[in-house]
């Protein structure tokens, strides 16, 4: 089924036709070659930073788009559509953004932020270790304060862009009161400074192209300046960011499962068998009938919560029910799309068992599905 | 210098094009309208002539309200303004009084250089820049992979069957472009914001003083009398290698006059 979206101005409308293009002409076609080779696409991302698509949401005083979630959130759909790691590229980058565009000091603000989301620089988000996934809150990193600056000194796991991005959005300890929420800053680390190195990629199921390695930091100095928003203080931005990032997430799932849709309705129609279309068996026909019911529902669940965070409103615990949703359909929609392509689906040469592997990560990033069932279920006896 | 660019809104090649069963005309609101690929690679030559030389870019289009869709992206290309003429009496307009329409429009606009496609994707006559000049009065270099401008000068390489030529003449003047004069560019989302601002003059015929005789299916020249879908490929020729593929290959080429 052909995606039918209502956008709020012409802009919007126009952006999503800019964006389709890039899709469609620079982007999908690329998405199984370079998957296969595990080959990081930098230049789409430089292309995309060109094309004013790194910033969307953030204000155009500093660079950005200034477009609402309910905007944003669609051009990252389209963009997994077509390739989940220049979604997802785009999704984290705009999340490593978050914490300086909301509570980085002006100064801070003022000379980074322009280059950050309405440049060609790429970021990444650090706050998973080894040992501290789930329970972010006992990380062990530490950026010791020191003479006007800190040491950091630790190793932050699974970082999307690690070793290729050019910031590091990083979250460690200050000291304050932990082990816990308390004593966690927010730093910005740019990827040059010393002491900082990326050990070599994951070797991953699926998503080959987007590289999440270790990254270490070793001694590594960064100035006083460095800390976004107030030290000690920095997890609250940590969950504020992942509220916000789970939208992107939700989002490219739905792309996800767009893609595989639509793989698996242009198949039904023209593979036949016992001398017909498969799509007229009522056993693939209701197949297809429920992803598209599903996919345009987890589409749905995701404008509802942005809508709500774009009018001011408390949308964490529906961001969380997009996220759940939005992934387990792309889980359940991509391996229906292998079935509906049998013996064909499962092999290299169709995209439906690529897709099927990248689902899968969508259902662990941002805070695993389990997670985001915790999250809703705090919110249970509030406005969300 | 000030160069017009002419755009044309076409159904999306991408999809079933229909025409509609009355009066044999491109059914437009039946298919997603697109700029006429050729014109993209007009709109970067007129992008990449102003940023060598200066000056301003226009957006020249006749066609229905919906080419405003059209216009917008040739502006979020970077283009600085455009004039578009629209009017009901110009429906069915054949290639000859389009080119008579058009160039009384740009009889109001002031023009270095016209750049146009070298053929639309839908009507595909590939006369529009020769009938233009003729009723300009000025020059046509068509089928131009190069353009050069020094001065009152433009210099263009023109695409031949065995080569090319290079022809040279006087601004003003009007040029037709190919596919491999350039690789047009995108829009940004910067230069989308900025297309909102950008100014659109819309002209009916009476504005633009197009003499109603003159257009549309009425008055046009031609007459479309019958129209049938393209039959289906015929089933092509395998030829079968046995020592003497190659021959029997260059048989059927020469067969066909390719070879
Ligand atoms: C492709 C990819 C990209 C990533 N990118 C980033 C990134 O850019 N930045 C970053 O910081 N991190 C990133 N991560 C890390 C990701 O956020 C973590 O993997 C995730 O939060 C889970 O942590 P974990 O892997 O340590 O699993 P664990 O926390 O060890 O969880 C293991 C299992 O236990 C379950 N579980 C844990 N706690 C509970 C509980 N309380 N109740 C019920 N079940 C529970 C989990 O749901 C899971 O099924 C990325 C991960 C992947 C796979
Ligand atoms: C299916 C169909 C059949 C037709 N058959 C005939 C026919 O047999 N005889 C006939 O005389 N006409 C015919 N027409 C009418 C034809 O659409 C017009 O004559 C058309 O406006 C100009 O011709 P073209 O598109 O072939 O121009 P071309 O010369 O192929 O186009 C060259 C360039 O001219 C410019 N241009 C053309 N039209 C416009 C415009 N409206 N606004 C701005 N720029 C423009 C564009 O830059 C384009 O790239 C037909 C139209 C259709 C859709």
């Amino acid at each position: 089924m052909r995606v039918e979206r209502a956008l709020p101005t012409r802009e919007a409308s126009d952006l999503l036709d800019l964006v389709q293009t890039l899709v469609n002409r620079e982007i999908a076609p690329r998405a199984a070659v370079d998957e296969e080779r595990a080959a990081f696409p930098r230049d789409l991302f430089t292309r995309l930073g060109r094309a004013g698509l790194l910033g969307l949401p953030y204000p155009a005083d500093y660079g950005g788009g200034g477009q609402p979630y309910e905007v944003y959130l669609q051009v990252v759909e389209e963009l997994a559509r077509g390739w989940l790691a220049v979604g997802l590229g785009v999704s984290v980058h705009t999340l490593a953004c978050f914490p300086l565009a909301g509570y980085g000091a002006p100064d801070l603000r003022e000379a980074l932020l322009g280059d950050l989301i309405g440049g060609e620089l790429l970021g990444a988000y650090c706050l998973s270790e080894a040992d501290s996934g789930s329970d972010a809150a006992a990380m062990a990193t530490t950026a010791t304060p020191v003479d006007g600056g800190y040491l950091v000194n630790g190793t932050k796991a699974w970082t999307t862009h690690g070793g290729v991005a050019d910031f590091y959005t990083l979250f460690a300890r200050t000291g304050g009161s932990g082990p816990g929420a308390r004593g966690i800053s927010c730093l910005h680390v740019p990827a040059s400074t010393e002491g900082v190195s990326a050990a070599p990629p994951e070797r991953k199921m699926g998503m080959a192209s987007s590289p999440t390695a270790s990254v270490r930091f070793d001694a590594a100095r960064v100035d006083g300046t460095a800390l976004i928003g107030e030290r000690n203080r920095g997890f609250g931005i940590a969950l504020a960011a992942l509220d916000s990032g789970r939208l992107g997430i939700a989002a490219c799932a739905v792309g996800v499962a767009q893609a595989a849709m639509d793989i698996a309705v242009d198949y039904a129609r023209e593979r036949r068998q016992f001398d017909r279309p498969i799509s007229e068996f009522q056993g693939v026909g209701f197949l297809l009938a429920d992803m598209a019911t599903q996919v345009e529902a987890a589409r749905e669940l995701y404008l509802a919560a942005a809508r709500r965070r774009d009018l001011g409103q408390p949308f964490g615990a529906r961001a969380a029910m997009a996220k759940l949703f939005a992934s387990d359909t792309a889980m359940r929609v991509t391996t229906d799309a292998v079935q509906v392509l049998g013996g064909a689906g499962y092999t290299r040469d169709h995209p439906a068992e690529r897709l099927m592997r990248e689902a899968k990560a969508l259902q662990i990033v941002e805070g695993t599905n389990q997670i985001q069932r915790m999250v809703i279920n705090r919110h249970l006896d509030d406005r969300g | 210098m000030n160069i017009v660019v002419l755009v044309k809104q076409v159904p999306d090649t991408a999809t079933e094009r229909k025409l509609t069963s009355d009066d044999k005309t491109l059914d437009r609101a039946a298919s997603d309208g697109v700029i006429n690929e050729l014109d993209e690679y007009a709109i970067e030559e007129g992008l990449l002539l102003k940023e060598k030389h200066g000056g301003e870019v226009t957006i020249l289009t006749m066609g229905p309200e919906q080419a405003t869709d059209s216009i917008r992206k040739a502006l979020s290309m970077g283009a600085d303004k455009a004039v578009h003429v629209s009017d009901e009496a110009l429906h069915g307009s054949d290639a000859l009084q389009s080119a008579y329409a058009l160039s009384r429009a740009l009889g109001r606009i002031e023009f270095d250089l016209v750049v146009l496609g070298s053929e639309s994707t839908d009507a595909r006559t590939g006369v529009m820049g020769a009938a233009l000049a003729e009723y300009l009065g000025v020059p046509q270099l068509t089928l131009a992979d190069k353009v050069d401008v020094d001065g009152q000068a433009i210099k263009v390489q023109r695409l031949t069957d065995y080569g090319y030529d290079v022809v040279e003449a006087e601004l003003p003047a009007v040029v037709s472009v190919v596919e491999k004069i350039n690789e047009p560019r995108y829009p940004s989302f910067k230069l989308i914001m900025q297309a909102k601002k950008k100014p659109v003059e819309k002209l009916t015929i009476a504005d633009a003083e197009i003499d109603a005789a003159r257009v549309g299916l009425a008055n046009a020249t031609t007459e479309t009398v019958d129209v049938a879908p393209a039959p289906p490929r015929a089933a092509g020729t395998i030829v079968k290698d046995e020592g003497e593929g190659g021959v029997k290959i260059a048989e059927f080429l020469a067969e066909k006059k390719f070879v």
